[in-house]
């Protein structure tokens, strides 16, 4: 049997971010997806994937926050929580970083896409999960 | 004119361990087995799902030199393992039994089933890194 490729271990880690961000998921869990130790992982994750796992794991709450603003009539502090998300505030901050606008703006904004195209899941998840370089505080990592 | 799509090709890490996932964790038949010695014992290997006879999914190993050279090898292999060489798209009639029994054998799930306009569709991989989609349509 041929040996499992590395990076195999790392995409095991970034599936689970997208299974389980609903949950306190840290670092360190991830590492332990990826059977590295967690400042190992971080770096490798980044060199697989182009970001940092913290990053990853962040677009892809703000992805299903934006889809719950849209497909839901649920409160932001409700999808703030439901997204694996604690505090409104920094969540907020967050949205407004990524999408250009606050939660409620961008759900005024936003006709459920449902109604225009039957596009499939994985393709809606994957176009509509903001870019992390979009992050101010990326640029460090990016340079590193 | 074209008549009719028979098989699709996706690359994976290791055949035997595929074989494995697909017939045992999947449920999917095996179609052919085939190697060739003189073509450097190339195996043609194909699965299907049972009750479609003419679809097969060809499980290919990633191949070298005289077919990719070792850099070009390497660089699909790492895509393969990154999830970022493609997938495939299955449907059923009850995607929740079909999510449980497919968990139950130990397949990984990345997003359990989940309402959409179109029907509850799940997402999952294949030992190999291969993105797969499970939908129950309206």
């Amino acid at each position: 049997m041929t040996q499992v490729h590395p990076v195999r271990h790392l995409l095991r880690a970034k599936d689970l971010v997208d299974a389980r961000y609903r949950e306190p998921l840290d670092v360190p869990t991830l590492a332990r997806a990826a059977y590295l130790s967690p400042a190992h992982f971080s770096r490798e994750f980044r060199r697989a994937f182009g970001e940092a796992p913290h990053q990853y794991l962040l677009t892809r709450r703000l992805e299903r926050a934006a889809a719950l603003l849209r497909n839901t009539d649920r409160t932001v502090a409700d999808i703030c929580l439901m997204v694996g998300l604690r505090s409104v505030g920094s969540f907020t901050t967050s949205f407004r970083r990524t999408f250009g606008s606050s939660p409620t703006a961008y759900r005024a904004a936003h006709t459920p896409a449902v109604a225009r195209a039957r596009v499939p899941t994985c393709v809606l998840q994957a176009y509509a999960r903001p870019q992390s370089s979009t992050f101010g505080e990326d640029g460090a990592a990016r340079r590193g | 004119m074209l008549k009719q799509l028979t098989h699709t090709q996706i690359w994976v890490h290791d055949q035997d361990e595929a074989l494995a996932f697909y017939t045992e964790k999947l449920g999917m038949e095996l179609r052919e087995d085939v190697t060739v010695p003189e073509l450097g014992n190339f195996r043609w290997l194909s699965v299907g799902v049972p009750g479609q006879p003419d679809v097969a999914i060809t499980l290919m190993a990633v191949p070298g030199p005289p077919v990719f050279d070792e850099d070009t090898r390497k660089q699909i292999q790492t895509l393969l393992a990154k999830g970022a060489a493609g997938g495939l798209f299955f449907s059923t009639d009850d995607i929740q039994a079909s999510y449980e029994e497919l968990k139950g054998r130990g397949v990984e799930f990345s997003q359990e089933p989940t309402e959409q306009p179109y029907g509850v569709d799940a997402g999952f991989r294949d030992s190999s890194g291969n993105q797969f989609r499970l939908a129950q349509r309206r």
